[in-house]
């Protein structure tokens, strides 16, 4: 029997690590997403409840923390692309598969983070516009800040991913 | 959970663009007349319908906030503070109907956590099981003071201070920080104006100390010690307390400090304004409205009886908007 048969070759989890960084990146983001519209619709359906013409302001701002979810998707798609997954060579080093897993992370654990906050401020925002309508274009302002920061994770994620590539590990 | 009131909450704020401000009070002063008032008034959407009288009118609003409630939770637990008052005026009432074998007419307060019906069954058949425990002790050991003493302000006192300790309890079970002071305050105001009431009609201090309730802000025994010296003494001990405005307003006048004690309530929920979570702007908007239709009932009854503007401006409240 061959001795070298039965030492495991670290090498084949290069690729579970990389596709745990995209799974991740979606899950992350679609769950802080998901918990954030939930939260801006119960708001947006109370304000429409008592007039309904706000419909078009509050929906709105119901959508903001719905981005993460999105930008989540993107990471999740753009890794699955660059480690082989969707059509190419699935064959990654485990130091790569690391490096993928890593540079999912800002946009996994921010995304998340972010629309959760995101939605905090867009139910204040939307109890604003209830009380002062002719204010919506204020009240978009204050949760749109925070998708500053899920941006900024988006940004570094994508270049990081787009980067490891081009690394001889 | 706070993220349980979100929808209730936004709903809240939308509604709180139809309460009344400064400018509609003022526009209710410059009314001619009381007729006009309530034009003014059923214009604005209060009442349930025209030609409903002023206490019509002011009833259909305080039912129209609870239907609101109503309707935007099921749990009306954190509300208990606001609704004890009502059951234990309604238990005192059906006590002293059964005792003086009297037919309870127009006696019982609605919109209670506790039917009426059932507390004078309650009491005619000397179980109180029905009732809440705290409520069915103090109805019990009332019933049977009011039986052996024929004493009805002993039987009030029982189940005043009931109510008090109930209340503060509540309050402070809820762990919402608003109800906590909320009923911290309606207890310290209410030792404050029964201090001053007995000080006024020389109660004993057995007596005083049996009414007053202990709560966090007030020492009631210190409290008790002043209320049997003189009134002086109350206002000296309260300078001491948080309670220093409470003994400026009472040496203006009584309904000055009346006032003192809505606009306190007032100062305390308009925090709610900015907090788009937790039960708190739902409660806040409840008291909102109890102190809109106060100061409604105060104008109306000015206007009603012929008073000069300048003495029902000194007793309007503070409002929330």
């Amino acid at each position: 029997m061959d001795i070298s048969s039965l030492v495991f070759d670290w090498d084949q989890l290069g690729i579970v690590f990389a596709l745990a960084g995209a799974v991740l990146a979606a899950l992350m983001g679609g769950i802080g997403s998901a918990v954030g519209v939930g939260m801006t619709g119960q708001a947006a359906a109370g304000v429409v409840t008592e007039d309904p013409s706000q419909f078009g302001k509050v929906l709105i701002l119901q959508l903001l923390p719905g981005t993460q979810g999105i930008y989540g998707l993107l990471i999740g798609f753009v890794t699955l692309t660059q480690i082989g997954i969707l059509g190419g060579s699935a064959d990654l080093s485990l130091a790569k598969g690391l490096l993928y897993l890593a540079a999912c992370l800002p946009m996994a654990i921010v995304g998340m983070v972010s629309a959760k906050w995101q939605a905090r401020a867009s139910v204040s925002s939307i109890s604003l516009v209830a009380k002062r309508p002719d204010q919506f274009g204020k009240a978009m302002i204050f949760p749109a800040m925070v998708e500053t920061y899920a941006v900024l994770a988006l940004l570094i994620s994508i270049l990081s991913i787009t980067s490891i590539g081009g690394l001889s590990v | 959970m706070s993220d349980d009131y979100i929808y209730a909450v936004a709903r809240v704020r939308a509604r709180e663009l139809a309460l009344l401000g400064r400018q509609d009070i003022d526009q209710l002063m410059a009314c001619r007349g009381f007729d006009e008032c309530l034009r003014v008034l059923s214009d604005k959407g209060w009442g349930g319908g025209s030609g409903s009288s002023a206490e019509a009118l002011l009833a259909a609003e305080e039912e129209k906030t609870w239907a609101f409630i109503r309707e935007l939770t099921d749990d009306l637990t954190p509300f208990a503070v606001l609704l004890y008052p009502i059951d234990y005026n309604n238990i005192k009432a059906a006590v002293k109907c059964v005792v003086t074998d009297t037919q309870p007419q127009d006696v019982f307060l609605s919109g209670g956590s506790v039917d009426p019906a059932v507390m004078v069954r309650c009491v005619k058949e000397n179980d109180f099981t029905a009732l809440p425990p705290a409520m069915a002790q103090a109805a019990d050991e009332a019933y049977h003071t009011l039986l052996q003493t024929g004493d009805g302000q002993l039987c009030d006192v029982i189940l005043d201070r009931a109510c008090l300790t109930d209340l503060l309890e509540c309050g402070k079970g809820s762990k919402n920080e608003l109800l906590a002071q909320y009923a911290e305050m309606r207890v310290a105001v209410a030792d404050i104006k029964t201090a001053v009431r007995a000080c006024r009609t020389g109660k004993s201090k057995a007596f005083i100390d049996e009414a007053l309730a202990p709560c966090g802000t007030l020492d009631v025994s210190s409290l008790a010690a002043a209320a049997c010296k003189s009134v002086e003494d109350i206002y000296g001990y309260l300078s001491a307390t948080p309670y220093s405005g409470a003994a400026e307003k009472l040496k203006e006048s009584y309904s000055a400090f009346e006032k003192w004690c809505d606009d306190q309530v007032m100062d305390l929920i308009k925090e709610q304004k900015r907090n788009p979570f937790t039960v708190g702007p739902l409660f806040a908007y409840v008291l909102a409205r109890q102190n809109e239709i106060s100061t409604v009932r105060i104008i109306l009854s000015g206007k009603l009886n012929e008073l000069d503007d300048g003495m029902i401006r000194e007793r309007l409240r503070e409002m929330y908007v």
